[in-house]
């Protein structure tokens, strides 16, 4: 086995793993990641001094199990993860497949809109927007999919630009297809592979943004236990207590590193060179 | 006979202000091939193109007459013309290789044309597939339907071309340089096919070219192409038997007759290269590179005819 696919299987791995996890969290989870216990607040992990076999990764300041928590917020960062990058998709490819395709006036548009977006500055949208309707898992999601579009377009749009000349579309055209049957039958097939590899590391980048949003408060609300927010919760305890934002951190890591892993192997794997 | 396609008078221009095609008539009767001969572009593809309406974006277009059976393509709106298109006049490409979408199978590649010009089944339209595979010679046309294009060889996806542009019938087939991707071989399958085709189907075929050889084995008319005009329409016969135009003199002493060119000679050439042509171009666009040029070649060149349906556009008179 090459080291290319030690990687990729690795980063499946984690990615499998982490989304098992979140399914089962009901299972999985030792206690209720709400339950508090205030005669057990910030216990440590079990192998460490004063830790106990009852929490395996010890307890939060509210006397909270730390891994049922790590094991739920698992939860909130794969939904985020994922509900992000369909909705930023859906608009980022539909952009840029317009643009790329048309050409012309169009096109300038969809390159006005996206240099528009890149002068937007996410984390003070994303305050405004909390400030103006509140925190709330929703809220997280729509306003980073609604921001996080931008790569899609670029791709899309080049890609299609790309295809757009090649001889299957005039084929297409010659044999009588309409334009909405060229986009979406010959063209969005032809690109969905470079959206894939994109659509991993926007993922990746959607769960660091969730966790940075929820760590300034303005992500998703306690007491969901959202990576973030028991970050943003240890920070108080870190100098006696480093594992309160060690746990969720590694975590965190871990998901991120697995799923750009897992999206390199994607893009070797689906690797244009190989359609041809 | 009413020819299956007229055109009159065509002019096709580009927004950099390049004439590519200029006044280009030329009839395709039923059941003839006619081939289009000349150097890369002279325009050959170009008029095939806007016969199917798929001239790029920016391009303008004119014609005098322009009929496709009983279409006047001329006053058609595009979404009419696009549903000519593989149906009744189909079009086979040059590259084999980029034609066909990687990401279908070459079944439903295929059927869809059906499904979209016919509305029948989906297994209606690989049942037709399968039939023209065979008829174009391809042998398990079971399993070439499930195939993807990366899968099949150059001279097999040119056949799933023509077996797709067969699918609905054509009265009109054109094909831009169907065999220059081609290996020598694969080229003479490929032509004998066609050739075997048409006389079957009893298609008109519209052949662009730049091969003469392959002018002098598929065609019953040819029209000759330099820088955007048509030089020379005749019939195969008379066009190598008597070429009047000094540019096709020129083309055919540039092609080895085996047993008659000599070894130990060069072959023809002709020097100079294809000028650019604007919008105001007048005279022989070929005088710069004519051993017979004169001062009259700057004026309007009227057209020679040398027969009924031999005719040139050259100010010497015939030999």
């Amino acid at each position: 086995m090459n080291p290319r696919s030690v990687s990729t299987g690795l980063g499946l791995l984690i990615v499998g793993g982490v989304l098992a996890i979140a399914l089962g969290a009901d299972l999985l989870a030792p206690h209720d990641p709400f339950a508090q216990d205030l005669s057990q607040r910030m216990i440590p992990p079990s192998w460490m001094d004063g830790g106990s076999p009852d929490h395996l990764l010890g307890t939060d300041q509210l006397g909270r199990d730390y891994l049922s928590r790590l094991i739920f917020g698992a939860r909130i960062s794969l939904l985020i993860g994922t509900l992000t990058v369909v909705t930023s998709g859906l608009i980022g490819t539909t952009l840029g497949v317009v643009g790329g395709y048309f050409g012309g006036r169009a096109d300038d548009a969809v390159m006005f809109a996206i240099t528009c977006r890149l002068a937007i500055p996410l984390i003070l949208v994303a305050l405004t927007v909390v400030a103006l309707i509140g925190s709330s898992l929703t809220v997280v999601v729509l306003t980073l999919g609604l921001l996080l579009w931008e790569r899609f377009a670029v791709v899309a749009r080049t890609t299609t630009m790309q295809i757009r000349n090649l001889d299957y579309v005039a084929a297409a055209r010659a044999a009588g297809a309409s334009t909405p049957h060229i986009l979406i039958r010959e063209i969005l097939p032809n690109i969905l592979t470079h959206l894939v590899v994109v659509g991993t590391l926007e993922m990746a980048l959607a769960i660091l943004l969730e966790a940075a949003l929820s760590f300034l408060g303005l992500g998703v609300p306690p007491p969901l236990p959202s990576w973030g927010l028991m970050i943003a919760e240890g920070k108080d305890y870190m100098f006696f207590s480093p594992w309160v934002i060690m746990v969720p951190g590694v975590a965190l890591f871990i998901l991120v590193f697995g799923i750009n892993l897992l999206g390199d192997g994607l893009r070797d794997l689906l690797g244009v060179s190989a359609r041809r | 006979m009413k020819p299956v396609l007229e055109i009159a008078n065509l002019s096709v221009g580009f927004p950099d202000g390049t004439a590519a095609v200029r006044g280009v008539s030329l009839r395709v009767m039923p059941g003839e091939t006619h081939c289009v001969v000349g150097e890369s572009g002279c325009g050959k593809s170009v008029t095939a193109l806007s016969v199917m309406n798929l001239l790029p974006r920016g391009a303008s277009r004119s014609a005098s007459v322009m009929r496709f059976q009983d279409h006047d393509l001329t006053r058609m709106a595009d979404r009419h013309i696009a549903r000519l298109r593989g149906d009744k006049m189909a079009m086979i490409f040059q590259e084999p290789m980029t034609s066909l979408n990687p990401a279908y199978t070459i079944g439903s590649q295929m059927a869809e044309v059906l499904e979209r010009h016919r509305h029948v089944s989906r297994a209606k339209g690989l049942d037709r597939a399968a039939e023209l595979l065979e008829k174009v010679g391809i042998t398990a046309p079971g399993m070439r339907l499930a195939q993807y294009p990366h899968q099949l060889s150059g001279g097999l996806r040119q056949r799933v071309m023509i077996a797709m542009a067969l699918m609905c019938d054509p009265e009109l087939l054109i094909a831009d340089e169907p065999t220059t991707a081609l290996d020598v071989t694969v080229q003479a399958q490929i032509l004998r096919l066609l050739k075997s085709l048409q006389q079957q189907l009893g298609l008109a075929l519209l052949l662009i070219t730049h091969d003469l050889g392959v002018v002098a084995r598929m065609a019953q008319r040819v029209s000759v192409m330099y820088a955007g005009q048509v030089v020379e329409s005749a019939t195969a016969e008379a066009l190598f038997a008597a070429p009047a135009h000094p540019y096709t003199q020129g083309l055919l002493r540039c092609v080895p007759i085996p047993g008659k060119t000599p070894h130990d000679e060069p072959l023809g050439s002709i020097p100079g290269v294809v000028p650019r042509i604007g919008g105001r171009f007048t005279g022989c666009a070929f005088r710069d590179r004519c051993a017979h040029a004169a001062p009259a070649c700057e004026g309007d060149i009227p057209t020679r005819h040398l027969s009924h349906d031999h005719e040139t556009i050259c100010t010497r008179p015939p030999a």
